[in-house]
């Protein structure tokens, strides 16, 4: 059984849909990028499964025991973020609040769970550390540490390389493989074709003309070949 | 300077001192509590907003002739703020021109109902002291300093319990929203609670110079630390300090006493602010 099942959906706002009729599923462990242009619907699309928005039609369905708010979200950076003055630590323990019942402090558990999943983005050096002092690619290291910290089960990246560096873009993506790679179910939006075309294991390219399926048969369609060739693949 | 002492021992004596410090320094401390989170959210000015719209509800409250202003002030400001936290949410934008809007129109109400229908012959001076703050503080009743006290408990006990899910719904809503937190609720918690501190804090400043004890000690500690925790620790500190020495101040130099807080705290956030540059801590 599918962990996130979309079944005919349209999306969008009241002024009207964005997309409509789309379809796809995401199994566990499976690694899906979406792509498409500004404005064909990525960020729509994210905020619908996340829950902000409703869908206009359709239904989205949720299963092999996820819940709806059991997925882990890395954002794109805000510009309250960026000034924000929060240790990393209070940043990633702000990723557990959504466990269980009300408790109004954290738990053994909890700063348990965000030690190791500091630990684990390898950013254990800079725990006491402001979060608004740190470059770039480490306040995404924070803030995955924080979606770990909300869920295990499927993290949803927007653009989760924009404004880094190549050297640093590149271990972003081996950090997400990595994961991917730990049994973490990854949807990652993304406007850089070629990047998702190596790393994941399905694509979700919005648009005029939508394509849905593995990543083989989106090289070998037509359209995919299109759009490698016009991004170039490096 | 012994004779500053003997002074101060002498005015600590009367009941009104002592009244005026204990809700000063509770007030200070209310209002310090969110001032990071307005700050961070970009609501700075709803402060000011709102204050206007409980001096609109104060000029209404008298006019009508209630003894208990609050019976009016502290509903009609708990409304207002609701309804501009959520506008705000929608649109940046127009959330900053609906508390422009709101907030003149409360203040022309309000001197123009007080203008109107004057409950006392020098208008001039009562509107000065709402707006200015210049002697309520040293005319509170008994009764006055237990409700202060009563709401200020509230707050800050709501703002315990609630710290970790405010910091959550400060730095990043979306996030919060999205793994289950109810954010809607606690951003109506936190616009109560700004409203509960502005109708108290009137008392204190004046509602001209609210902005100033909700934003100064907030900005002043995100100068110097680090962490969100030692951020609002370190401005509830400075709020309280600043209040209780501004009010002392205020009392043996015969100055009205919200504009000697507000000083006070510009001038912390002066000597703040050259310390963060010199300690070569990021720019806010």
């Amino acid at each position: 059984m599918a962990q996130i099942k979309v079944n005919d959906v349209s999306l969008g706002y009241e002024r009207g849909a964005i997309v409509s009729h789309l379809s796809f599923e995401v199994k566990e462990g499976d690694y899906l990028a979406i792509v498409g242009e500004n404005g064909s619907g990525k960020s729509t699309l994210m905020k619908t499964l996340l829950g902000l928005l409703k869908p206009l039609a359709g239904e989205i369905v949720f299963g092999d025991s996820l819940r709806k708010n059991e997925i882990g979200y890395l954002p794109q950076q805000t510009v309250v973020q960026r000034d924000f003055p929060a240790s990393v630590m209070e940043v990633v323990l702000s990723g557990c609040l959504s466990n269980g019942k009300f408790h109004p402090f954290y738990n053994k558990a909890d700063k348990a769970r965000a030690e190791a999943n500091i630990m684990r983005m390898g950013i254990s050096h800079l725990k006491a550390r402001s979060y608004r002092e740190l470059s770039g690619g480490q306040q995404q290291r924070v803030l995955l540490a924080r979606a770990l910290s909300a869920t295990e089960k499927i993290l949803l990246l927007d653009e989760p390389v924009t404004g880094l560096d190549p050297k640093v873009t590149m271990e972003m993506y081996d950090l997400i493989k990595k994961l991917n790679d730990e049994g973490v179910t990854i949807i990652m939006i993304s406007h850089d074709i070629a990047a998702a075309v190596r790393y994941a294991d399905h694509i979700l390219h919005l648009g005029e003309k939508m394509f849905f399926g593995e990543v083989a048969d989106y090289k070998k369609s037509d359209f995919g070949r299109l759009f490698l060739t016009e991004g170039g693949e490096r | 300077m012994n004779e500053l002492f003997s002074r101060l021992s002498l005015y600590m004596s009367y009941s009104f001192v002592r009244y005026a410090l204990i809700v000063g320094v509770l007030i200070a401390l209310c209002s310090s509590l969110l001032g990071v989170t307005l700050v961070l959210k970009r609501f700075s000015f709803i402060g000011d907003g709102l204050s206007h719209v409980a001096f609109g509800a104060m000029s209404v409250a008298a006019v009508v002739g209630l003894t208990n202003q609050m019976l009016i002030v502290l509903p009609v400001t708990i409304v207002c703020a609701v309804l501009l936290l959520r506008t705000g949410q929608k649109a940046r934008l127009q959330g900053d021109a609906s508390v422009a809007i709101i907030s003149v129109t409360a203040l022309a109400v309000g001197y123009l109902l007080m203008n109107v229908f004057p409950t006392s012959s020098n208008v001039s001076a009562d509107v000065c002291g709402t707006l200015f703050g210049s002697s309520s503080i040293l005319n509170l009743r008994m009764a006055e300093v237990w409700v202060s006290i009563a709401l200020s408990v509230v707050t800050v006990a709501v703002f315990v319990i609630f710290y970790h899910r405010i910091f959550a719904v400060t730095f990043d809503e979306n996030f919060a929203k999205a793994t289950g937190v109810k954010t809607d609720l606690y951003n109506l918690i936190i616009a109560v609670i700004i409203a509960v501190v502005i109708v108290l804090a009137m008392n204190l400043v004046g509602s001209l110079l609210i902005s100033a004890l909700i934003i100064f000690p907030a900005l002043s500690a995100m100068r110097i630390f680090k962490s969100f925790f030692s951020v609002t620790i370190c401005s509830t500190v400075l709020s309280v300090s600043t209040a209780l020495l501004g009010i002392l101040a205020a009392i043996l130099l015969k100055t009205p006493v919200g504009p000697t807080i507000v000083m006070g705290e510009a001038l912390v956030f002066v000597v703040f602010w050259i310390v963060g540059a010199c300690m070569g801590v990021k720019k806010v």
